[in-house]
């Protein structure tokens, strides 16, 4: 039987990762292992006897892994985003043989976001089985926390790819990582909570897509309460997923049908 | 005559303020091979692209396997295969796995492509390759197999965008042969080329672009015979003094050309013209007299201004 368009592009991603898995095994496991182990357990246990004036009613491990899964969600993204889509279109140029075929540029990026949702959803379930392990959470609250984790990433996924279809110079796949995603991953509440940030700095935290991520994983997760109404995070991130589809379409189309 | 499988008629191609192909007319028919010919920046690849249906025409009208590329882009492709400038292939998986992945994208069964992935494999002498990486094969290999791939929908008609650059003289010929069989097994076939005896080799007829025009069309041979004389003779003589010799010259050929190191004397019988030459006294360092090439006509059209 014939697959529906965009479900050839993501078998044919589904294949590449065949070949290449080992690569992002090491991320996808390890990575929330090492970093529940330093933050969660190492530093946590600082937080916990209240070297300051502690603001935290819940153990840090357990205040710290739903946001760290959010913010995974975002790393994943954005690299699967960016180098593989600079690759299709500039170094390898494989995009344009794809496009030789009767594949379109609608079909390439919607293959592309929705094996990127597969590879979410797998990353994060990964995660939140690392993070029970931990006794961080229970079961339903790790896994209750993988739908809001894999639409953060998807919101960033779209943006991030109509990012790396509008650069020329992979120079700014650098910078991306080292002025926009890094800066993110520590400062929208993934280690701490935004009250802890000087007041003028608080509003650019709440207006960044990973701190509506945090939240929401958070808050399913823990039971804490929102600061902002879920529904406007999941708004604001299903918005964001739209508008990255729309802008790659758009820059998608300018570079490669020309 | 046989049925148009391409026709353009004021087919242009506009990229911001460069007219990259300037109102050009020309047909394919089943079953030949069209070559375009030209130099860098000619227009040759935009054509290519257009006739793909992968880049939207600016002006004029395209057909193509009678259909406008601009309705029915998917169900043309669907027809053809696609042998870019570069290979694009995918590097990390096997040569096996880009013919799968390729025919997948056409929606074709994988008992299908199996098939013919067989046969594909041993057509593009890669059998043994199978399972082997892309990355480390040879130029060589790596141009045969983007062949196969673009004929894993067993397409009506074949566009190849400089099949042959960068390969060594083997591997030169030996894809020349499989384009040959290719004709032979009815396939229609569009080259690009900058290598005149491909040209002549490969080529039914063919088209010189030159900033965006078509300058002239025809058979190699006919284009010989219309554009320059039958042979050429080469005189050399000491840098410097071709100018000087050139005076001497006059009037022995229907054409005659002085480049810095040669001068060249269009003739219908270069041996007797040699013979006049030296009949007069004149005594080049070295002559050679050769039959007149597709080059010749090539660069009488396009002129010898190098182009980067």
């Amino acid at each position: 039987m014939a697959l529906a368009f965009p479900a050839r592009v993501v078998e044919a991603n589904a294949r590449v990762y065949r070949r290449t898995f080992r690569g992002s095994v090491v991320s996808t496991f390890l990575n929330p292992v090492l970093f529940l182990l330093a933050m969660g357990v190492g530093l946590g246990k600082l937080v916990d006897a209240g070297t300051g004036d502690s603001t935290l009613a819940l153990p840090y491990l357990t205040f710290l892994a739903p946001g760290l899964l959010a913010a995974t969600a975002m790393t994943t993204a954005a690299g699967d985003s960016s180098f593989p889509v600079m690759a299709g279109i500039k170094w390898r140029k494989t995009y344009e043989a794809v496009l030789a075929t009767p594949l379109g540029v609608g079909d390439i990026i919607g293959g592309h976001l929705g094996w990127i949702a597969i590879r979410l959803t797998f990353v994060t379930l990964v995660y939140s089985g690392v993070m029970i392990a931990f006794g961080a959470t229970s079961i339903g609250e790790g896994l209750i926390s993988v739908p809001p984790a894999v639409l953060t990433g998807m919101a960033f996924a779209g943006m991030v790819t109509a990012y790396t279809a509008t650069i020329k110079d992979e120079q700014w796949l650098a910078n991306l990582f080292r002025f926009g995603i890094t800066p993110l991953f520590l400062f929208s509440g993934t280690f701490f909570p935004i009250t802890q940030l000087p007041g003028w700095l608080q509003p650019v935290a709440y207006a960044t897509p990973l701190w509506h991520g945090v939240s929401l994983c958070r808050g399913l997760a823990l039971h804490i309460g929102y600061t902002l109404s879920p529904w406007i995070s999941v708004g604001y991130l299903a918005a964001l997923m739209v508008l990255g589809y729309t802008l790659s379409r758009r820059q998608f189309t300018k570079r490669l049908v020309k | 005559m046989a049925e148009s499988l391409v026709s353009a008629e004021h087919l242009s191609k506009r990229f911001g303020d460069l007219l990259a192909v300037d109102d050009v007319d020309f047909q394919v028919r089943r079953g030949e091979v069209f070559g375009f010919l030209g130099p860098n920046g000619a227009g040759k690849s935009s054509t290519m692209r257009m006739i793909g249906a992968v880049s939207p025409i600016s002006s004029g009208s395209l057909t193509v396997l009678g259909m406008d590329p601009a309705v029915d882009g998917a169900r043309i492709r669907s027809r053809l295969g696609v042998v870019p400038q570069d290979n694009n292939l995918d590097e990390e998986l096997t040569v096996y796995e880009n013919l799968l992945i390729y025919g997948r994208y056409f929606g074709l069964p994988k008992k299908v492509i199996n098939e013919r992935i067989d046969e594909l494999l041993h057509f593009a002498q890669l059998d043994e390759r199978r399972k082997s990486k892309v990355e480390p094969l040879s130029g060589g290999m790596k141009r045969r197999l983007t062949i196969a791939r673009g004929l894993i929908n067993t397409p009506e008609m074949m566009i190849l965008d400089e099949p042959t650059t960068g390969l060594d003289p083997q591997a030169r010929h030996l894809l020349w042969d499989r384009l040959y069989r290719l004709k032979q097994e009815g396939v229609t076939l569009i080259i690009t080329t900058h290598y005149m005896d491909e040209a002549e080799q490969l080529c039914d007829r063919l088209v010189i672009m030159d900033k965006g025009k078509i300058v002239a069309e025809g058979s190699p041979r006919a284009l010989i015979e219309q554009h320059s004389t039958r042979e050429v003779l080469e005189l050399r003589f000491p840098v410097g003094t071709q100018e000087q010799h050139a005076a001497e010259l006059e009037g022995m050929a229907s054409r005659t050309e002085i480049l810095p190191d040669r001068v060249l004397l269009y003739t219908d019988d270069a041996d007797r013209t040699s013979e006049e030459v030296h009949g007069r006294g004149i005594a080049p360092e070295s002559t050679v007299s050769r039959r007149a090439t597709l080059e010749d006509v090539f660069l009488h059209l396009t002129g010898r201004t190098l182009v980067d």
